[in-house]
């Protein structure tokens, strides 16, 4: 029977899933239509997780202000913002409380403008994310999809070296990064939207900034409509994508997942089609490096169960990479219904939280999710490994590379030694197996 | 029933800042002035009323609303306990758009049936948030209902987080201990030196630094509010003889009226920094021999406190001299903007200013006096200014919570965690010596100097 009770969250909110992708646009200042503690519990996750200043409004609903609508509010913060911080956009996201009063932001929006010219400079984006449905994918899935809904108009004319990639939030700025340099090989310009790559990669400016420093500037997705293509990566990401096609006519290609070998050949021969170009000879000689790492590695996940928890398309990625080398996945709880769940390789994918992953994880070699669930690991004395968001007891969360052909290597050795360590002879395995 | 509340809160008589107010402004409520939207920071009410609950660490703390409340910031306060570690499990109803609809009463009757029957906690706090406080779920019915069936106390929290800041918060945890928790059972003994601490939630185990001190002295905590309680511990607190509250303001509500209702004398103290922790010691003694306790209580606190100064001075004396006229820019609130001024100050070290949000007259009159001449008092530092004097080396070092650390790290100037979220325990001597040796191993770390040098093609 399903309980009333949600212990131990798994699940974060839609509204810090879509500031968090709006945090991958230039000189963004993303702001939570909400209480300000919305805003506040939101910035301490994301400052400890990525350990970066982060830029972060709200527009500081209050009882009255509920009661009476929350218009003046806006129009209040978007003014402030804007004579303060002067950000090319502002990323806006609701919250279950602006939802389920049913406002009507999108006009609040037009009357705002209309009364203020000196925001003509400043592109407005408003994606609704009632925090009492999905979860953090959700959030950004929906942002993404605003942000092109409202942005990006169609152009004549196609650019064939330029290509969309709309990146879901199971990737890291390094995951971005990799992607990026993948595509750069292949002579093709990326227009990534959210690039969190350039914003929340851990950088030091020269001054301070109180909006986001890099990030997908709000011309490249005016941009998006004149692309060759567009790579939906995650599954996530197919609904804007469809979006962007149905509106620009711009061709969709899904992957929902770049982890493992298969799969970043997929990726690598659409991008050689695409820009009918040859495989470069480093991404071959990374090709090979893999299969060496899964020749190596394949000993030590052959028949070992996993307990994983994640985001949806976070689960499908690590999952079917982990089914791929040998291990099997005994428990998989995550937190909305999508369509990519049915790619999971487990008997059964709880929608659920922590508890429910505590429960189905006994016996098992390995555990993932976020940090929160280390101290359910510990209790059950089985290693783990962190994956998603947050992140905020171990340092390099940004850097965790997991795609491509190289991040599945160093995938392979980072869990490979987990098992190792976690099996009673590995050692002395590890030295047999090699000969 | 809230706004009755709230208002009632407002009218706080031992509270400076409400003092100084007009009536028209003290009607406005309480925690400084407005929010302004667009240009806001810090926590909301439920957020402050979780601080002060949530330590309560055999109590299991349900959040009634949407997966934001608990989701996104469930096991974040680093308060410590030394048992029970069910305070840590993360209970929220997660309501769904369905429940939004049709009201989450009755889910939220099940859940806390569910945690009895799988946990029987001797307690369950039940948080509103401001979903289910718009959409009119009647929680304190639903506890109450819940209460009498299921033989337990299920206690509401009427806080929902868009009824003010963090700070109010706070206040109304403390009226939900008053009404519900403080004075519902008797303990089996009591002794003349009975003591609670109010507003000392063991924030990465400073309590721990404290009680020690206590137990020397024969001094018994009857209570801490709420730092690693028992419930059942905080249900006997009336009978301390006397109360000294920690955390300036937070609690205040609670220790006036624990006066008025008991007779339960009260003071303001600090145990940060070595000035303080002993007076803080010394003024529990003498409230306590007041209300009569053995007067040698007296002697030997100042043989305790002449004991441990001399030990703090000796463990210290390897880095005071490096500590010594080295510059801090202090971001903290309340209480903190002047009793870490003292602390820094005792150590040699120079203030060169300190905020003073959350603070009361009272805080600012005293963080004015010790910083004099050589210091500023902010009512509020924009990040832009913090960051511009830290580049300019103004300072050498930012005390403050994570929110600004990335200040200080991005204009590569050293930092300290001061603040709710650190994982050190600064109180007490004890707290003292790792404050500094802290602030030490920050200022001298050999990193600084590679960071700051520029790359060779630039140079």
């Amino acid at each position: 029977m399903a309980k009333s009770v949600t212990i131990n969250p798994l699940k974060m909110s839609q509204p810090l899933g879509g500031a968090t992708a709006f945090m991958g646009l230039n000189r963004c200042l993303p702001m939570l239509h909400a209480a300000q503690g919305c805003t506040a519990f939101a910035l301490v996750l994301l400052v400890r997780h990525f350990r970066e200043a982060i830029p972060f409004q709200t527009t500081a609903m209050s009882e009255v202000t509920t009661i009476l609508g929350g218009a003046d509010n806006l129009e209040q913060a978007i003014v402030n913002i804007v004579e303060r911080a002067h950000p090319e956009v502002i990323g806006i996201c609701s919250n279950g409380l602006i939802e389920a009063r049913g406002e009507d932001v999108k006009g609040d929006l037009k009357t705002i403008r209309a009364r203020h010219p000196e925001l003509a400079g400043t592109a407005l984006i408003y994606a609704r994310t009632p925090d009492y449905k999905g979860g953090f994918q959700d959030g950004w899935a929906a942002a993404v999809e605003a942000t092109i809904d409202q942005l990006v108009e169609p152009l004549p004319g196609r650019n064939l070296r330029q290509v969309n990639v709309l990146a879901g939030c199971h990737l890291t700025p390094a995951d971005i990064d990799e992607i990026h340099d993948t595509i750069d090989a292949f002579g093709l310009a990326p227009i990534i939207l959210p690039d969190i790559s350039g914003s929340l990669d851990g950088h030091v400016a020269d001054e301070y900034v109180a909006t986001t420093q890099g990030g997908t500037t709000v011309a490249e997705i005016r941009r998006m409509g004149r692309s060759v293509a567009t790579l939906a990566l995650g599954q996530q990401m197919e609904p804007a994508a469809r979006l962007l096609e149905t509106r620009c006519g711009v061709p969709v290609e899904v992957f929902s997942r770049l982890t493992g070998l298969l799969p970043w050949d997929n990726f690598i021969a659409a991008l050689a089609r695409i820009s009918r170009r040859p495989v470069p000879q480093a991404i071959r000689r990374r090709r090979s490096q893999l299969i060496d790492a899964m020749l190596d590695g394949h000993f030590f996940f052959g028949e070992k169960k996993v307990a994983i928890a994640a985001e949806p398309d976070l689960l499908t990625g690590l999952s079917c990479f982990l089914n791929d080398m040998g291990a099997t996945i005994a428990t998989a709880v995550t937190t909305s219904q999508t369509p990519a769940l049915a790619a999971v390789p487990s008997k059964t994918v709880t929608i659920g939280d922590l508890d429910d992953l505590e429960t189905g994880a006994a016996g098992c070699d390995l555990m993932i999710a976020h940090s929160h669930g280390a101290r359910v690991a510990e209790r059950l004395g089985i290693p783990f490994f962190r994956a998603g968001f947050p992140n905020f007891d171990r340092l390099g969360a940004a850097h965790q590379l997991s795609v491509g052909y190289s991040g599945t290597r160093d995938l392979i050795f980072e869990l490979g030694n987990l098992f190792i360590a976690g099996d009673r002879h590995g050692g002395m395995h590890a030295t047999t197996a090699s000969h | 029933m809230l706004q009755h509340t709230l208002q009632h809160l407002f009218d706080e008589p031992s509270c400076a800042t409400n003092r100084a107010k007009d009536p028209k402004a003290r009607k406005q409520g309480c925690g400084g002035k407005p929010l302004t939207p667009g240009n806001a920071a810090g926590g909301c009410a439920f957020d402050g009323a979780k601080i002060v609950l949530q330590p309560i660490t055999d109590a299991a703390h349900l959040v009634h609303g949407p997966i934001a409340c608990e989701g996104n910031s469930w096991d974040s306060r680093h308060s410590l306990s030394s048992g029970p570690m069910l305070y840590r499990t993360g209970f929220t109803t997660d309501l769904s758009e369905l429940d939004v609809i049709y009201g989450g009463e009755k889910k939220l009757y099940k859940a806390i049936k569910e945690i009895v029957a799988r946990y029987d906690p001797p307690a369950i706090f039940v948080y509103q948030t401001c979903v289910t406080a718009m959409i009119g779920d009647d929680i304190a019915k639903v506890c109450a209902a819940a209460t009498e069936r299921l033989g337990k106390p299920v206690i509401p929290v009427i806080a929902p987080g868009f009824v003010g800041k963090k700070n109010f918060g706070t206040k109304l945890a403390g009226e939900v201990l008053l009404d519900h928790v403080i004075g519902t059972e008797e303990p089996d003994v009591t002794t003349p030196t009975d003591i609670n601490l109010l507003g000392e939630y063991n924030v990465s185990g400073d309590l721990w630094n404290v009680t020690p001190l206590f137990e020397r002295l024969g001094i018994r905590l009857l209570a801490a509010i709420t730092g690693d309680a028992r419930y059942h511990d905080v249900t006997k607190a009336h009978r301390a003889r006397v109360n000294m509250m920690v955390c300036s303001q937070a609690l205040i509500n609670v220790a006036r009226k624990m006066e008025e209702r008991w007779g339960i004398p009260w003071f303001e103290g600090s145990f940060y920094g070595v000035p303080e922790t002993s007076k803080s010691l010394r003024t529990i003694a003498k409230m306590l021999v007041d209300r009569g306790a053995e007067v040698s209580l007296l002697k030997r606190t100042e043989a305790l406190i002449a004991r441990e100064e001399a030990r703090v001075a000796e463990e210290l004396a390897p880095i005071l001299p490096a500590l010594k006229g080295k510059k801090a820019l202090l971001y903290s609130g309340g209480v903190k903007s002047w009793s870490m001024i003292a602390a820094l100050q005792w150590a040699g070290m120079q203030v060169i200013g300190t905020s003073v949000r959350k603070a009361t007259d009272d805080d600012k009159r005293r963080a004015a006096a010790l910083l004099g001449d050589s210091g500023t008092l902010w009512e509020s530092l924009p990040q832009r200014e913090m960051y511009a004097k830290l580049k300019a080396g103004e300072a050498d070092i930012l005390l403050s919570g994570g929110r600004t650390q990335y200040v200080a790290l991005k204009a590569k100037t050293p930092w300290m965690d001061s603040n709710q979220e650190r994982h050190t325990a600064y109180a007490g001597y004890d707290g003292t010596i790792a404050f500094l040796k802290g602030i030490h191993k920050a200022l001298s770390n050999p990193i600084w100097a590679q960071v700051r040098t520029p790359a060779p093609w630039e140079a």
